[in-house]
């Protein structure tokens, strides 16, 4: 029996759309009977399926963030996620399950910017499910071609002499950035840390903003 | 793949090519739309297909699909595609399932199944 | 045998219509080996249910300058791609 998942919030704190009461579609439809198929031939459970969202409900963000401010204040823990983000990043309880992970770094001399032209290749089992204009036709063409426009589009305006590093995930890496630690923070704990920390900071497109004190 | 503009230039190999400002707005994914990821992870976590063969079908699907089609209706087709071709239903066991959900109610909810 | 980083290396510029992860836009563009990042299956052959070969896979840096003719930004701009080794000739007399 298919869990029911209507009384959850989704991770962005809104209920989930109202999608019992639409009209089934022909793709609805399609998703039904595959599930129900694959359950009927003992392929998976309907618990696994729920187990599964649930899943990826839990990842988010955050978690990332968490790896970050805690890169941002032991050196040592940032060498190694440098080194193997799979390992450093398993320290602190996460499981990327089959996921590599590849932590490129932001510095004042060099900006990264994480895409995948072919298709939407994303850290999802970090960060969650990838936003929609990742997937973007726009974003996959330009973020290779004309990195600083799209960082202006989102914002992001670099000093000329910061070099942009793109990354192009083509094959079984994901990459996050570790973005740079904003200047005067140095009396905030690791947990106020990580409330600065965007999602769109660890894909390029944002930077951790100054704090003004 | 040769209904591919340029044939030598398949159409989902998209780095470089012009396109025009991004429109940044995202939207929360509903429940079926989870559940075919799931049903996509799951499916290539017991070894019944890979990302790779979902990738492949994705992009034989042509640009029409990409420009037509939500993400997660393309997934879901990809999905079928592949648990077809590795044999785990048959498109008549797949077709009379269809028929079977349909004939249940006329939204997403009501062609669940019955809870017994 | 691993291709050392540091490396000068060409992608090797085929098109044949089928399932690749080697972009087009870097193909026939000379790069320098990042990394080498392990042994990982074929990707070419998994998507067709073959039982797949297993390559070393790089990640290969490329000047934007080298990528695109009207380059403009910081010339020191680059970009980063995952390549599997059968794409991947090593240029001998790189200057």
């Amino acid at each position: 029996m298919p869990h029911d998942h209507n009384e959850h919030l989704s991770p962005s704190g809104h209920p989930y759309r109202e999608d019992n009461d639409e009209p089934l579609t022909y793709w609805q439809t399609m998703e039904i009977s595959i599930r129900e198929l694959l359950i009927e031939k003992g392929k998976f459970s309907s618990s696994e399926i729920s187990e599964q969202i649930d899943l990826m409900d839990s990842r988010s963000p955050t978690d990332g963030a968490a790896v970050v401010a805690k890169a941002w204040v032991d050196p040592e823990f940032k060498e190694r996620l440098l080194q193997n983000g799979v390992s450093a990043v398993g320290e602190m309880g996460f499981d990327l399950g089959p996921m590599h992970l590849v932590v490129v770094e932001n510095t004042e001399k060099v900006h990264n910017l994480i895409v995948c032209t072919l298709c939407s290749c994303y850290p999802r089992n970090l960060l969650g499910l990838p936003p929609d204009w990742y997937k973007t036709r726009e974003y996959r063409s330009r973020a290779v071609k004309e990195p600083r426009s799209v960082l202006n589009e989102f914002g992001v305006f670099l000093p000329k002499e910061t070099s942009v590093r793109v990354h192009d995930s083509t094959a079984d890496m994901r990459y996050i950035v570790l973005p740079k630690r904003p200047e005067c923070t140095s009396g905030l704990t690791e947990t106020e840390l990580a409330s600065l920390v965007t999602r769109d900071s660890m894909i390029g497109t944002g930077i951790i903003k100054e704090l003004n004190n | 793949m040769i209904k591919d503009k340029r044939p030598e230039h398949r159409w989902h190999d998209m780095g470089g090519l012009e396109a025009g400002p991004i429109n940044n707005e995202s939207h929360d994914f509903a429940i079926w739309e989870k559940r075919v990821d799931a049903l996509l992870t799951l499916s290539t976590k017991k070894g019944l297909f890979t990302v790779d063969g979902l990738r492949r079908v994705l992009e034989d699907m042509g640009e029409d699909a990409f420009e037509t089609l939500s993400y997660y209706e393309r997934w879901v087709s990809s999905v079928n595609q592949n648990l077809i071709e590795a044999g785990i239903y048959t498109l008549e066991e797949l077709g009379e399932k269809m028929a079977e959900v349909k004939k249940r109610g006329k939204t997403y909810g009501s062609a669940q199944k019955v809870k017994t | 045998m691993m291709i050392l980083n540091g490396s000068h290396v060409k992608i090797k510029d085929i098109s044949p219509p089928g399932h690749l992860r080697t972009p087009k836009y870097i193909r026939g563009k000379n790069g320098v080996i990042e990394r080498c990042l392990g042994v990982f299956k074929n990707p070419e052959q998994l998507a067709y249910s073959l039982r797949a070969e297993e390559y070393d896979l790089y990640r290969v840096r490329f000047k934007m300058t080298e990528l695109w003719a009207d380059y403009s930004d910081n010339p020191n701009d680059t970009l980063d791609a995952e390549v599997f080794a059968h794409w991947i000739e090593e240029i001998t007399n790189a200057t």
